[in-house]
C-alpha cells in the first residue's frame, strides 16, 4: 500500500474530531437560525431589509436592546460583588459541611428558570412569604440573576483562589504592604483570568435571559429574547424577530471572543499549590465573624428561595399535606396538561438521557480539539491556535444564542428534506443537546489540556501504540471528567426550558413545561402542582450535582 | 537589633508548641545561623517576627522597639522566603521595587534604587525581564534585592539556598556571606544544611522542637558539641554510647576516658581526623572492614565496620583509599575522642 494510502486512516482520525462538531453544529444550529433570518427577512425569496431599518430606527426595540444589555451588566456586577466574599471563604478556609456546600452551590445554576421564577415569586412576589413585594420591579430579576449564576464566579474564582501560594500575600505583607492593599496588588491581579472569563459567562447568561425576566419581570421588563418569543410565538412577525435574533446574536458573539481570549491566556500564576496545604479554619474573631456572616448570606440568598418552594408544595388549605404530591400521579380532564405529571418526569429522564449521550459524544470530538496544542513549527502553531479559539467560540454560541430562536428554528427547519424531524421524537433531545454541549466542553477542555504528554510518551517508549497509550493513559485521567460532564449535561437538559418550550408536543410535555402551564393555570390545585413538581426536580438536580462532585477528583473542568 | 524573649506560638491542633518559650538576640551587623531539622520550628520563628503568625506568649524587640500588636506591614524587617514568592505577574524591577513603592519612594529614586541592588545581587539591568524567564539563582538574587530594597534593620532568610545544586550553593554561601559583610545588616539565617550555617554566620544557634539547644560560634560548635544531636546535626557519625562509673568510662577501644563522676552512661565522639587505617591485623588495630568510600571535597569518606562496635566514619586523602570489602585495621587517636553529652 503506497504511503499516502496508508495515511487516509490516520487523517480521518485526525480530521473526524474537527467534522463531526463543527457538523452537528451546521445542521442543528446553523441551519435552524438562518432559516428563521431568512423566513423573517427573506419571505417568498426576495430580501426585504426594509424592516431592519424599521427595528433599529424604533425607540421601542432600542429601549429593549439596550435593556437587555444593561440589566446584563448590572447583574453581572451584582453577582461578581456577592461572589467574592463568597470565593474567599471558600477558597482559604476549612469549616464544616465545605465540601456539600460547594456541590449545592451547583444546584441553583442548573435549575429550569421556571422554577427558579416561581421561587422567587413565591419569596419576594405578590403572595410573599416574607411580605416584600418586589413584583414588577427589576429587583425581582436581578435577585434571580444573581441566584442563579452565582455558582459560575464562584466556583471559578474560588477554584483558582483555593490554589494560589499564600507566600505571594505574605511576601506584600512584610514588603509594606496592609493586607488589603497586598490583596489588591498580589491576588487579584493574579485572579484576573477566572474573574474575566467567568464574568463573560454570567453576563452571556443574563444577556440571553428568558425564563426568569418572563415570570418576574412583569410587562414593562422585556429582554431582546423575551420580545423574540412574543414576535415569534405570538404575533408572528418572523421578521421583526429575525432581526432582534441577529442583534443580539451580536452581543453575544463579541461576549464570547472575550471569554475564549482569556481561555488561552490563563496560565499567568505558576505559583499553585494544593488547597489542602492552604486553607485553615478561621482562627481569629474577625475570621470568624467574616464566615459566618457570609455563610448566612448564603444561606439566605440560596436556601431560602429553594425551601419555601418546597415548604409551599405542601402548604394546602387545609394544612400541610400531601394532596398536591398526590395529584401529580393522576391526569385529570380539563387539566392544562394531556398527560399526568409523573409523566412528564419519565419524559424529561428520557429526552435528558438521551440529550446527555449526543452531548458526551460531539462534545468530547469538540474538547479534544480544543485542548490539543497545535502541532507545527513556528506560524503554524499560531494560525492553529488562532482558529481553535474561533472553534472553541463557535461551539459556544448555542449557549448565548437565544434558545427560543433555536427551538423555533428547529421547528421551521427541520421539518421538511434533507432534514425532515417532523413530529420526531428526537427534536426535543437534539434540542438539549445542542445546549449541553458546551458545558460538557467547558468541563473536559481543562482536563485533556493537563495530560501530560510525557506521561503518553513514557507510555510509547515502553511499547504502546498511540491508540493503546491512548487507552491506558488518556482515558482513565478523562473517565472521571466524563462522568462529571455527563452529569452536567444531564442536569442542564432536565432543566432546560427554552428551546423545549417549542418543540415539546402538547401530549409529551417535559417537567419545565408541566411547571409553566400549571404556574400559567389559575387554582390553588395548579399552583400546588406546580410547586411539587418544582420541589421535585429540584430534588432531582440535587441529586445529581452532589453526585457530580462526590465523582470529581479535585477540581475537574471550569466551575 | 533583635531580641526575641520568650517566645510561644502553638498551631490550632497542635500537640506541643512549635516555639516553646525561646529566646534569642541578634545584634547590630550580626550574622546568626538558625540549623535544625524540619518541624523544629525554625521557619515559624521568623514568621512569629515578621507578624505573619501570632505569638501566644513572649515578646519581640526590634532596633529597642516593642512589635507586639504592630501588623506585619509596619514592622520593617526583610523576609525572604523559602520558594522566592516572587510575583509573577511584575518583571524583575517592579518585584525589586515594591517595598519602596509601599513606602511612597518617588519614582526616579525607587529605580535608581533597584538598579543599585540589581547590581549588588550581581544581576545589572535585568529590572525589564520577566519572572517567569528566570533560572533558580538568578530567582534567588531577585528576591534578596527585593528584601533588601526598603533598607530593613533586619534581615530574615528561610532556605534561601534550598532549591539549588550543590556547586552554585557552594559558590553562593561565599557571595552571600561578602554581602552582609559588606552591608553591614542584622542577618537571622534559617537552614536545615550545617554546612551554610557553619561557613556563614557569626553564631549558629541549633534548634530542636521549638528550643535551642545550643549556640555558639562556628568553631565552638565544631569543637564541643554540646549533645548527641547536635553532633549527630553537624555532621558527625562516630558516636558511641558507653557505660561510666566513677568518672571513668571505657572506652571500646581500650583505655579509660574521663567523665562526668555523676554520669551514669556519656556518648563518647570521635574525629574523623581520629581513625587511621593501618594494615589488618597490625599491633594495636581493631579488626574492621571497609563498607563503602565516598567523595567529600577532596578526601575519601570512609565508612568502616568495626568487628562487635558498629559502623565508623574515616577520613583519608584520595590517593590512600581502601577497595570496598578488605578487611584492614583501625587505630583510634586518644587525643580526637571527645565527651558529649548524652
Amino acid at each position: 500500500m503506497s504511503p499516502a494510502l496508508a495515511a487516509v486512516p490516520r487523517r480521518v482520525a485526525r480530521l473526524l474530531p474537527v467534522v463531526v462538531p463543527l457538523a452537528f453544529l451546521a445542521v442543528l444550529f446553523v441551519y435552524p437560525v438562518t432559516a428563521i433570518i431568512g423566513r423573517g427577512l427573506r419571505p417568498g425569496g426576495h430580501w426585504q431589509l426594509g424592516v431592519v431599518g424599521d427595528v433599529i430606527g424604533d425607540p421601542y426595540y432600542r429601549h429593549v436592546a439596550w435593556f437587555t444589555l444593561w440589566q446584563a451588566a448590572l447583574s453581572t456586577v451584582l453577582t461578581l460583588v456577592v461572589a467574592m466574599p463568597v470565593a474567599a471563604v471558600f477558597a482559604r478556609f476549612e469549616f464544616r459541611g465545605r465540601r456539600v456546600l460547594w456541590s449545592l452551590l451547583l444546584v441553583p445554576f442548573v435549575l429550569p428558570t421556571v422554577v427558579v421564577g416561581a421561587a422567587f415569586l413565591a419569596l419576594l412576589g405578590p403572595k410573599s412569604a416574607i411580605g416584600v413585594d418586589l413584583h414588577d420591579t427589576i429587583w425581582l430579576v436581578l435577585a434571580a440573576h444573581v441566584f442563579f449564576n452565582l455558582a459560575v464566579i464562584v466556583r471559578t474564582v474560588g477554584g483558582l483562589w483555593g490554589n494560589l501560594d499564600p507566600a505571594l500575600e505574605d511576601a506584600a505583607r512584610t514588603l509594606g504592604a496592609s493586607p488589603w492593599r497586598a490583596f489588591r496588588e498580589v491576588t487579584l491581579p493574579l485572579l484576573r483570568p477566572a474573574i474575566a472569563a467567568s464574568s463573560s459567562i454570567v453576563f452571556l447568561f443574563c444577556f440571553t435571559s428568558f425564563g426568569v425576566v418572563l415570570l418576574l419581570g412583569g410587562p414593562r421588563a422585556r429582554t431582546l429574547e423575551v420580545e423574540i418569543y412574543t414576535q415569534t410565538a405570538r404575533l408572528l412577525h418572523l421578521d421583526v424577530a429575525a432581526v432582534l435574533a441577529l442583534i443580539q446574536l451580536v452581543g453575544v458573539g463579541s461576549a464570547l471572543l472575550l471569554y475564549a481570549r482569556y481561555q488561552r491566556r490563563r496560565s499567568i500564576a505558576q505559583v499553585l499549590r494544593p488547597r489542602s496545604e492552604i486553607a485553615r479554619r478561621p482562627r481569629t474573631f474577625a475570621e470568624r465573624t467574616f464566615v459566618a456572616v457570609v455563610l448566612a448570606g448564603l444561606g439566605v440568598l440560596i436556601a431560602l428561595p429553594l425551601l419555601l418552594l418546597a415548604w409551599r408544595s405542601f402548604d394546602t388549605p387545609t394544612g400541610p399535606g400531601l394532596t398536591y404530591w398526590q395529584a401529580l400521579d393522576s391526569s385529570r380532564r380539563g387539566s392544562t396538561l394531556f398527560v399526568s405529571p409523573v409523566q412528564a418526569v419519565v419524559n424529561s429522564l428520557t429526552t435528558a438521557a438521551v440529550a446527555t449521550v449526543v452531548a458526551l459524544v460531539v462534545g468530547g470530538m469538540a474538547a479534544w480539539v480544543v485542548a490539543r496544542p497545535k502541532r507545527g513549527a513556528g506560524g503554524d502553531a499560531d494560525r492553529g491556535g488562532r482558529s481553535v479559539v474561533w472553534f472553541d467560540a463557535a461551539l459556544m454560541l448555542p449557549l448565548g444564542t437565544s434558545a427560543v430562536t433555536v427551538g423555533f428554528g428547529f421547528l421551521i427547519a427541520l421539518n421538511r428534506p434533507p432534514v425532515d424531524l417532523r413530529d420526531s421524537w428526537w427534536l426535543v433531545p437534539l434540542a438539549q443537546a445542542t445546549v449541553a454541549i458546551p458545558f460538557v466542553i467547558r468541563t473536559l477542555v481543562p482536563v485533556l489540556r493537563s495530560i501530560d504528554g510525557r506521561l503518553r510518551e513514557a507510555a510509547s517508549v515502553l511499547g504502546a501504540s498511540p491508540g493503546r497509550a491512548f487507552r491506558e493513559v488518556d482515558l482513565p485521567m478523562v473517565f472521571r471528567a466524563g462522568l462529571v460532564s455527563a452529569g452536567f449535561a444531564f442536569a442542564v437538559s432536565l432543566g432546560e426550558f427554552g428551546a423545549t418550550v417549542f418543540l415539546a408536543r402538547s401530549d409529551r410535555p417535559t417537567v419545565p413545561i408541566a411547571i409553566y402551564r400549571f404556574l400559567g393555570a389559575p387554582g390553588a390545585l395548579n399552583l400546588g402542582q406546580a410547586m411539587a413538581l418544582s420541589t421535585l426536580l429540584m430534588g432531582l438536580t440535587g441529586a445529581v450535582v452532589l453526585l457530580i462532585d462526590r465523582v470529581r477528583v479535585g477540581s475537574l473542568g471550569e466551575f | 537589633m533583635l531580641d526575641v524573649r520568650g517566645i510561644t506560638v502553638t498551631y490550632a491542633g497542635a500537640d506541643r508548641p512549635a516555639l516553646d518559650g525561646l529566646d534569642l538576640q541578634v545584634g547590630p551587623g550580626e550574622v546568626v545561623a538558625v540549623l535544625g531539622p524540619s518541624g523544629c520550628g525554625k521557619s515559624t520563628l521568623l514568621r512569629a517576627v515578621a507578624g505573619l503568625v501570632a505569638a501566644q506568649a513572649g515578646s519581640v524587640h526590634l532596633a529597642g522597639r516593642d512589635l507586639r500588636g504592630v501588623a506585619t506591614h509596619e514592622r520593617g524587617v526583610g523576609l525572604m522566603f523559602q520558594d522566592y514568592a516572587l510575583f509573577p505577574h511584575r518583571d524583575v524591577g517592579d518585584n525589586v521595587a515594591f517595598g519602596l513603592r509601599m513606602r511612597g519612594v518617588a519614582p526616579s529614586r525607587r529605580d535608581q534604587r533597584v538598579a543599585e541592588l540589581l547590581e549588588l545581587v550581581g544581576l545589572p539591568g535585568s529590572a525589564r525581564r520577566s519572572v517567569a524567564a528566570l533560572s533558580g539563582g538568578e530567582r534567588q538574587r531577585v528576591a534578596l534585592a527585593r528584601a533588601l530594597a526598603p533598607s530593613p534593620a533586619l534581615l530574615m532568610l528561610d532556605e534561601p539556598l534550598g532549591a539549588l545544586d550543590r556547586t552554585l550553593r557552594d559558590r553562593l554561601v561565599l557571595e552571600l556571606g561578602e554581602l552582609f559583610a559588606s552591608l553591614g545588616v542584622a542577618v537571622l539565617y534559617v537552614t536545615h544544611d550545617q554546612g551554610e550555617a557553619l561557613g556563614l554566620a557569626h553564631r549558629v544557634v541549633v534548634m530542636n522542637e521549638g528550643r535551642i539547644v545550643q549556640q555558639g560560634r562556628p568553631a565552638e560548635l565544631w569543637a564541643s558539641p554540646a549533645s548527641a544531636f547536635v553532633a549527630r546535626f553537624l555532621g558527625f557519625t562516630n558516636l558511641f554510647e558507653v557505660d561510666a562509673d566513677d568518672g571513668a568510662a571505657k572506652a571500646p577501644w581500650g583505655g579509660v576516658v574521663e567523665v562526668d563522676p555523676q554520669a551514669r552512661r556519656v556518648t563518647l565522639m570521635v574525629r574523623p581526623a581520629g581513625i587511621t587505617l593501618v594494615d589488618h591485623g597490625a599491633a594495636g588495630s581493631m579488626p574492621a572492614r571497609v563498607a563503602g568510600v565516598m567523595f567529600a571535597a577532596g578526601s575519601m569518606e570512609v565508612r568502616l565496620d568495626l568487628d562487635g562496635l558498629g559502623p565508623v566514619t574515616a577520613l583519608v586523602a584520595a590517593a590512600d583509599s581502601p577497595v570496598p570489602g578488605t578487611r584492614c585495621g583501625v587505630v583510634v587517636d586518644r587525643a580526637e575522642v571527645q565527651v558529649v553529652a548524652p
